[in-house]
């Protein structure tokens, strides 16, 4: 009736209570999600009818545009939990372990954009047709400050525990994550810093295929393409992406075969903490804010995303983080608001964390299938 | 001590190594260098030098600076000596390697000041302030900054080296010294308040131990390690080798004794002593129960503060006259702490059960991420609007009443009598710990943290066991938030971040996991000396800093001292597998195909 889930069950056991618990959890939560998706379309036939009306006596009709302004919304954050879980993705396909703190990194590359930003808009650099090299510059640098992070916890947290048991390095990890967040708050002080405001024609919205997009939804989703096209050129057509599919297919052989498995894996480290960094800045251009706990619910929302679209699948990574932004953005006026629950946008978070599970409990191998060394497939 | 060098290590007794290895000191100097200067600029030199240690000669801000350099002098000689090797001799070569690295860690400190000097990067880093380069200059212009750190961290690294050329007993003595001097200062506060006419002895008006009481103290520690220690061990060892019912007399008597000291002690301290106590022992409480969930049954809940904000909520809608006005009329309101407590307990449970049955299927690291998850879900919903009606969301439930119980009442302006109802159920806790520890179904928890899958091929129904360890684990944390709402007499969403979770992780991990000692000495240590989430400790001045602390604290636990300040003997035996399947190769008590660790990667075991 439901995929098995575990190995626990392949083996053959008969199933316990708790098996019968977990169907009732996965029942509930479809035919939740099946009656909210029902009654939305019911409100935008006619926001009168009783169904609509049945949990959620206010009921209006989400014009086109809103709806389109959400799917944008979503896609563009769903684009940067993409770039965020393409960094979660390799080190798990390599490691086996999930660094918790790649939060950080992308917070890190944040951090770096709202200094760069804010010295190049003293010299006047951050508008007009200085802008884009600024830009360019300033991603450069953030992915460069987010590579180093990447690569310096790499050398001193993670290598001295290779092959300890998996908890030990995620729990390290917990604790390199909190270690930095709490340093740039001493270092930078606790406040929001605020990236100086982008220029006018980059804030005007434009008509594409009858979406109304502002600019910067637009450089995000460009920039984010460019990233994903620039990793999947380099994971599967040069030599070193060669090395870090061997390794995270077997490390012993991979060793063998005269591949240097430490100079790999501080590879991986770096080009997904680059792709973290470009992230941050992508952040600081859209929400023109950070401050040091940025990273935490990106981070964790971009794990969700990497598992979606399945541990070690680049590609899914990114469709992963694409889809996750998309349901985030909509699920609460699509699905929650139809059920009658208040305050919707509060729950946005709730949402991504729901589908985390949702996915681990129907499909925890993810939507694109999982790229795992044969140790790490439990 | 890793596997990869054992190889290197197979042909014995090779001749020591007596060149000085300047890849290692530079590599030392530089990562002090960076050290200290990201201390100073975190602000910690600063923000400490309000508190004094000694009295005039050394204030805890200097101190923040000085203990790396000592640090760093210490650790460049030391090494690693495997079995079958033998330890090169100490000497002058390690005196000039602390020496040097002190040196170059200083030089990172002078760069500092001439940047601090002349360029003004106070923009973004707010610490980068003409107070800290007074401070760096020991207020005596730049001239006199920019060069003295340069021989002063070279000479605390040259003490430091110095320890390493001492022999045991006195670098022993040495260590007690310091360590006595800098207690005895942390703790002033405490120590004043449990025996008044010691402030006049030991401390000076304005803080800070007075420098003819340091050298007593110094005197008195020295003396005691130097010739107090043999009695103690020989007590000690009495204890160890006690067996049958002389060991369990012992061991009564041991127990009878703390409980009545933490019986007493609360009566002769002052509200704020009583107030970290009852802080101390809330947070140990909690401590405890993720000790059974991570500790014996290891699975790595980081969402526990889940079962503590339940745990609070429900006694606070259950007692408060204040809770959200969407509760239907005929649900219990306004009643006795203790039937709110029982419900509390069933409330607990069933969300143990309710978070545990879908995550206990999975591996454990998306397992500690789910329950992250679930721990945010549930503050949300607290938080929300959603169930405002219901838990009065960011306004949370005020007017809790003191818990009554006819002669004494538990009430949070009275710490003591909070103190008192924790140490009750702390040591409800601990019994209910150290049975379990014992029982079947604590043999079936480690058997399943040690391997799943053997464990289930020995026939334990792992679904429910791990069950179980959600919630005896909720329970222990739904005594803790009863407690917490009482004392507090009103409930937030803002009380139970993901923040908690970690910390209490932390203490469980510092203290060791799995073992009850080491759990309670990581609650007094770590609560008790640098505080709580939101509550303070000892050393209030590290509120700011504590957080990164413990951060620090977790990095350095995993990767040096796994097992725990106190660790469990069988909890270590597994994390250090490979280390004595090593030793014990080397020293040929093993079959040679032995050293098969099995998940050791880009290793071959030596055949």
């Amino acid at each position: 009736m439901f995929p098995l889930t575990s190995a626990v069950q392949v083996k053959g056991s008969r199933r316990t209570t708790v098996d019968w618990f977990l169907v009732l959890i996965r029942v509930v939560l479809i035919s939740l999600i099946v009656v909210g998706i029902l009654a939305f379309i019911a409100q935008q036939i006619d926001p009168e009818n009783a169904f609509a009306k049945w949990r959620n006596p206010g009921a209006n009709r989400l014009t086109a545009a809103q709806f389109k302004g959400l799917v944008v919304t979503g896609l563009s954050q769903g684009a940067m939990y993409g770039l965020i879980a393409l960094g979660y993705s390799m080190v798990y396909g390599v490691l086996g372990f999930i660094n918790f703190a790649h939060g950080e990194v992308f917070m890190l590359g944040a951090f770096t954009g709202f200094v760069t930003s804010n010295k190049l808009a003293e010299a006047g650099l951050w508008e007009g047709a200085a802008f884009l090299p600024s830009v360019i510059m300033t991603a450069i640098l953030a992915a460069l400050i987010a590579t180093g992070a990447a690569v310096l916890m790499e050398r001193v947290a993670y290598r001295p525990l290779r092959g300890s048991p998996r908890l030990i390095p995620l729990i390290t990890s917990i604790g390199v994550s909190f270690f930095i967040q709490n340093a740039v708050i001493l270092l930078f002080g606790p406040g929001a810093k605020s990236y100086p405001s982008n220029p006018e024609w980059l804030q005007q919205k434009r008509s594409i295929l009858t979406f109304e997009v502002e600019g910067t939804k637009i450089l995000v989703l460009i920039v984010a393409a460019i990233s994903m096209a620039g990793l999947w050129f380099f994971v599967e057509r040069t030599k070193t992406g060669k090395a870090m599919r061997a390794v995270a297919e077997d490390k012993e052989i991979a060793s063998l075969m005269g591949i240097n498995v430490d100079r790999t894996i501080v590879t991986t480290f770096a080009v997904g903490g680059a792709m973290a960094g470009i992230a941050g800045i992508l952040w600081g251009l859209l929400f023109r804010s950070v401050i040091a706990t940025t990273g935490f619910l990106p981070g964790i929302k971009a794990f969700t995303a990497a598992v979606v679209g399945g541990v070690g699948n680049l590609g899914g990574a990114m469709a992963g983080g694409v889809s996750l932004g998309t349901a985030e953005a909509t699920a609460p006026l699509v699905l929650l608001e139809p059920l009658g629950v208040d305050g919707v946008s509060q729950l946005r978070d709730a949402v991504a964390f729901t589908l985390l599970i949702l996915v681990l409990l129907i499909k925890p191998t993810g939507l694109f299938g999982e790229r795992l060394s044969s140790e790490d497939r439990a | 001590m890793t596997a990869a060098s054992v190889p290197n290590a197979a042909p014995a007794l090779l001749p020591a190594d007596t060149s000085i290895d300047w890849n290692r000191i530079t590599r030392f100097g530089g990562l002090l260098a960076l050290g200290l200067v990201f201390i100073s600029l975190a602000g910690m030199p600063l923000g400490l030098n309000q508190r004094t240690v000694i009295e005039p000669v050394l204030s805890l801000g200097y101190l923040a600076l000085m203990w790396l350099p000592f640090l760093a002098g210490y650790n460049v000689g030391n090494e690693i000596v495997l079995e079958g090797m033998e330890a090169t001799k100490k000497g002058p070569r390690d005196l000039l390697g602390g020496l040097i690295v002190g040196a170059i860690g200083g030089v990172g400190l002078s760069i500092l000041v001439l940047l601090i000097d002349n360029f003004d990067l106070r923009d973004p880093l707010v610490n980068w302030s003409p107070q800290l380069l007074e401070f760096l200059n020991f207020e005596n212009g730049v001239g006199f900054g920019s060069w003295i750190w340069i021989p002063f961290c070279g000479l605390l690294g040259l003490a430091g080296a110095s320890l390493q050329l001492m022999s045991q007993t006195m670098r022993r003595a040495v260590m007690t010294v310091i360590l006595a001097v800098i207690v005895l200062s942390v703790f002033e506060f405490l120590i004043i308040d449990i025996v008044d006419p010691l402030k006049k002895v030991l401390y000076a008006q304005q803080g800070g131990l007075k420098w003819g009481a340091a050298i007593v103290v110094a005197i008195l520690a020295a003396a005691f390690s130097l010739f107090g220690r043999e009695p103690i061990s020989q007590v000690r060892s009495n204890y160890n080798d006690a067996t049958g019912p002389e060991k369990s007399r012992q061991t009564a008597v041991l127990i009878g004794l703390s409980v009545l000291a933490l019986i007493v002690i609360p009566m002769f301290t002052g509200k704020i002593t009583q107030e970290l106590l009852a802080n101390v022992g809330i947070f140990l409480l909690l401590a405890l129960g993720l000790n059974i969930v991570v500790g014996l049954a290891g699975i790595l809940d980081l969402g526990y503060v889940a079962f503590f904000a339940v745990g609070g909520y429900t006694t606070a809608v259950l007692t408060s006259s204040n809770r959200g006005e969407d509760w239907p009329s005929w649900f219990p309101s306004e009643i006795h702490w203790v039937l709110a407590l029982i419900a509390t307990v069933i409330m607990a449970g069933i969300v143990g059960l309710i978070i545990g049955a879908p995550v206990i299927r999975m591996r454990g690291d998306y397992l500690a991420i789910v329950t992250l998850g679930f721990g945010e879900i549930i503050r949300l919903l607290f938080l929300s609007d959603w169930l405002n009606g219901y838990f009065n969301g960011a306004q949370g439930i005020t007017n809790i009443p003191p818990a009554d119980f006819g002669i004494f009442e538990i009430k949070g302006t009275d710490p003591r009598s909070v103190f008192y109802l924790v140490l009750f159920f702390a040591a409800i806790s601990i019994y209910v710990s150290w049975r379990l520890e014992r029982s079947r179904l604590g043999r079936a928890w480690m058997a399943i943290r040690e391997d799943e899958s053997v464990a289930e091929a020995m026939g334990i129904n792992t679904v429910n066991v791990k069950l179980m360890a959600f919630v005896v684990g909720a329970v222990l944390a739904s005594f803790s938030g009863a407690i917490f709402a009482t004392k507090v007499g009103s409930i937030f969403p803002t009380s139970f971040l993901i923040l908690v979770s970690i910390i209490i992780l932390v203490v469980v991990i510092v203290g060791g996991m799995g073992n009850i000692v080491g759990v309670i000495v990581g609650a007094f240590v770590l609560i008790g000396v640098l505080g709580g989430p939101k509550q303070p400790g000892l050393l209030q001045e590290f509120s700011e800093y504590k957080l990164l602390i413990y951060g620090a604290l977790l990095i350095w636990m995993m990767l040096k001292r796994p097992e725990g300040l106190v660790p469990n003997a069988r909890r270590s035996r597994e994390l250090h597998q490979d280390e004595f399947l090593q030793d014990a190769w080397l020293k040929g008590e093993v079959d040679d195909a032995v050293p098969d660790s099995g998940d050791v990667d880009g290793t071959v075991a030596p055949a």
